[in-house]
């Protein structure tokens, strides 16, 4: 059971770090799987990265269209609270001890995707952070279909009844709640109506209704006709048999494999978990199923980025400015930087990570890493701090050769071994 | 959605399902690149046919890039975004180009520019991701998980570096059963101080019994370093000389884009003599939901000032003259205009095909803007068979092959030699 519990850390947080390793192979990994989905008491890690209080969004005191120099110097703020809620969240994901829940958090982040590369003012997506922090998926569910930040990202402001968009209704059940295929074009049409009247008071960061706007007509959903509104359409499409098949497919793609489908056995555990994020991951993580994943999966750049910051006992703050700076910038040029999903259908899947340019992006943040921290001394003592179970004979004589233990940290970080999950 | 483009989306379809790529890359093709660079490099005067496929991720709005100025239909449908007609740059008295297109227009005025009007495909899907895999795998009745250059790939059992991707993230167009092209970051190597290539070489080899995912990494650290060499060669090559060119002054400013950085790569390794058939590049941030017209035409304008250049700079060699490009995107907007001075998802669009053996003109029927269904235009040419008649005169005698069992209507956009 060593190796699941190795498993098991690997995919349900960051890292593992040689302690947390050693600690739950003692305790076991039922032990470990209540600690990481269901710890007791607060999290004494993430105390030491408290939630950014921002400023006000610049934008929302213009009462006219700004000058060019006015609008620079409010992008500058702007740019200044993204970069720190950016930063925030890799130190957060760094310094929690409740992993589980953190990398569940992150999970959702990708289901709900949002960028701030589009909404542009950060509070906005510190508010949807919260609500990703929910255990209950409908409460998600139903706060998220009015969150101001989703409703920006998906131009629902501009979803009226005299001129509606289909593009939050489009998504809701293609992308957050059913699935493809699982509704027709009139059902989209339908759901863009039933969501009409809902706006962004940019000022306060939050959404609001505006009944004016609303369409207040039958609408046509599934076959069921109702004056269906945000709410109600919501708990609609909640209750459809699909919807938990759907979330337990979804977890199963980024916790289980990308490749497989979900197996039935795994799916039947899951469904009578849901809506509980937490027990839907932790009835996942019981069945034999998983335990068979062992090898099938990459890790995710921030997988393997935090992982690697939580191994050497690295903060973000503890680099050079320079090095932070390249820290996100790799994050970004590897496809997943936090708060800024390439897309609403959120990170690509595991088996991308393993391209060619990727390779260098995690070449030369390795080189990074390595040079802030003292490195093991010896191969062994290496593989113990990055959690590998064993080298290869590959990897161990390529190591060999090298005399220089920050090289061979580097090598280690970029080895096919590191990058398997 | 506006500036965002689908392409990494595209990954999480599923069609590019890790098995061909897990597999290829385990049975070492990127020893086969190496091989086919070291012992067999394409001699001059034996230039194969290529392909240039170029992706506009996000749904390009067919109707302010070929634009019918000429349909009173046009003009009443979406009156904040239409142009009139002394504004787009006309074809024939009732389409025109958009005004961004000066390059393209004059690679038309030259011949070299083939539209394909109204293509889309049968019972078409408003979901970017599932329409952009229609495209790419040329299956819109049933999903599956291979592209149909990966289909040509498989049967020609092509090496590694037959399909090149310059995007970061492989399409899925790119994926065979039991091949795949390769993807090719813009860059060379760049190496941490104190690592040599050959500690990484090291590392590089696969481990019998070592898991799949490992596997796979190793082959993408010997990628990087076989893919280093063959930039590094492609850097050497001599560029042709411009005196002969026509050179269209570039209407804007600023850098290059990520376009035309890729398109700079395509045409060094052309000229390098390196043996790729098809070379897959992307434009994303097509789907303009709100404020469309100046986002469409700063687009237009990135494509146009990377796709001309590239046309003429291959009319200058040999090899070059054996290129074919072909612009597609996964489907066209709403006639009508939102709210927001944007366009919501639609369906048909035109497709460019470009290049010296290229029948210029313009090819099959305009959609009408008044019969339509439900809003939308109705195609009038299936994508396959734009594919496939490129296919058949470029890259293979039996396109219907690849095709998923479409009968292919030919389409004469490249003039037999």
């Amino acid at each position: 059971m060593t190796d699941s519990v190795a498993l098991l850390l690997r995919r349900a947080g960051f890292g593992p770090t040689a302690t947390d390793l050693a600690n739950g192979k003692r305790s076991g990994y039922s032990a470990v799987l209540r600690d990481l989905l269901a710890p007791a008491g607060d999290d004494a890690g993430a105390v030491r990265a408290p939630f950014p209080v921002l400023p006000v969004d610049p934008y929302t005191y213009f009462k006219r269209p700004p000058t060019a120099k006015e609008a620079a110097a409010a992008d500058v703020v702007r740019e200044d609270s993204i970069q720190r809620i950016t930063r925030w969240w890799i130190d957060r994901l760094v310094v929690a001890d409740h992993q589980g829940l953190e990398k569940l958090t992150f999970f959702w982040h990708g289901h709900w995707a949002t960028s701030v590369k589009k909404v542009r003012d950060a509070r906005l997506l510190l508010n949807q952070h919260q609500v990703l922090r929910k255990k209950d998926f409908r409460e998600m569910a139903r706060t998220m279909v009015t969150d101001a930040a989703l409703i920006h990202w998906l131009d629902g402001q501009l979803n009226s009844r005299s001129k509606p968009n289909e593009n939050l209704g489009r998504e809701l059940m293609e992308l957050f709640l059913l699935g493809i295929g699982n509704y027709t074009e009139a059902d989209v049409k339908d759901a863009g109506r039933a969501l009409t009247g809902w706006k962004v008071d940019y000022g306060r960061a939050r959404s609001y209704f505006a009944a004016k706007d609303h369409d207040f007509g039958s609408k046509t959903i599934l076959g069921v006709t109702r004056d269906f509104d945000a709410q109600s359409l919501t708990d609609f499409l909640l209750s459809q048999p699909i919807c938990p098949r759907f979330i337990a497919s979804r977890m199963w793609y980024r916790y289980g494999s990308a490749i497989d489908p979900i197996p039935q056995s795994v799916l039947d555990r899951m469904l009578t978990a849901f809506p509980y994020g937490p027990s839907m991951l932790w009835a996942m993580f019981e069945d034999e199923a998983f335990l068979a994943t062992s090898g099938t999966m990459a890790k995710q750049p921030v997988e393997w980025l935090v992982g690697a910051m939580r191994q050497l006992g690295l903060r973000l703050w503890d680099l050079p400015k320079p090095a932070q700076d390249m820290v996100v910038a790799g994050l970004e040029a590897l496809g997943q930087l936090p708060f800024a999903p390439p897309s609403v259908g959120g990170w690509p899947n595991s088996n991308a990570w393993l391209t060619t340019g990727a390779t260098q992006i995690r070449l030369s943040l390795a080189g990074v890493l390595a040079e802030a921290v003292g490195a093991p001394q010896s191969i062994e003592g290496l593989a113990e701090v990055l959690a590998v179970e064993t080298w290869t004979s590959r990897t161990f004589e390529a190591l060999k050769d090298v005399p220089n233990p920050r090289h061979r940290l580097i090598l280690g970080l970029v080895s096919p071994e590191y990058m398997v999950s | 959605m506006d500036a965002v483009t689908r392409r990494k989306f595209l990954i999480a379809s599923g069609v590019l399902g890790g098995g061909a790529v897990g597999l290829g890359a385990a049975i070492g093709l990127a020893d086969l690149l190496h091989r086919a660079k070291a012992q067999d490099p394409e001699e001059p005067g034996d230039n194969p046919d290529k392909l240039v496929v170029v992706t506009l991720y996000g749904g390009n709005d067919g109707l302010a890039t070929v634009v019918p100025h000429g349909d009173d239909a046009y003009q009443s449908a979406r009156p904040e975004l239409a142009y009139a007609s002394g504004q787009v740059l006309d074809l024939n008295g009732t389409l025109g180009l958009n005004p961004a297109l000066v390059g393209l227009k004059k690679l038309w005025d030259d011949g070299q520019l083939a539209i394909v009007l109204g293509v889309g495909y049968p019972q078409p899907d408003r979901s970017h991701f599932h329409s952009m895999d229609v495209w790419q795998t040329a299956s819109p009745a049933h999903p599956i998980k291979s592209g149909w250059v990966g289909r040509w790939l498989d049967a020609v059992k092509g090496p590694l570096e037959t399909a090149v991707s310059f995007e970061p993230v492989l399409p899925p167009l790119l994926v065979g059963a039991e091949r795949s092209g390769v993807s090719v970051g813009v860059s060379g190597l760049q190496l941490p101080a104190g690592i040599t290539s050959d500690m990484l070489a090291r590392l590089g080899q696969v481990v019998p019994g070592e898991p799949m995912i490992g596997a796979r990494a190793a082959a993408g650290i010997r990628d990087l370093l076989d893919i280093d060499r063959l930039v590094r060669e492609a850097e050497r090559a001599e560029r042709p000389s411009t005196g002969t060119r026509q050179e269209i002054p570039a209407t804007g400013t600023g850098g290059e884009s990520a376009l035309a950085a890729q398109l700079n790569l395509v045409a060094s390794c052309v000229e390098a003599g390196v043996r790729t058939r098809v070379y897959s590049v992307s434009l994303g941030g097509f789907d303009l939901h709100a404020q469309e017209r100046a986002g469409q035409e700063m687009l237009l304008r990135e494509l146009d000032q990377a796709l001309t250049p590239f046309v003429q700079r291959l009319s200058a060699t040999q090899a070059g003259r054996r290129v074919t490009v072909v612009v597609y995107s996964e489907f066209g907007r709403r006639v009508r205009a939102n709210s927001a001075f944007g366009t919501d998802h639609g369906t048909a669009g035109p497709m460019f095909v470009l290049g010296p053996h290229v029948a210029g003109g313009l090819h099959g029927v305009q959609p009408s803007l008044t019969d339509l269904d439900d809003g939308d235009l109705k195609m009038t040419t299936d994508f396959r068979d734009v594919f496939g008649s490129i296919i058949e005169s470029v890259l293979h005698p039996d396109p219907e092959r690849f095709l998923e069992g479409h009968k292919l209507r030919p389409i004469p956009l490249i003039k037999k030699a």
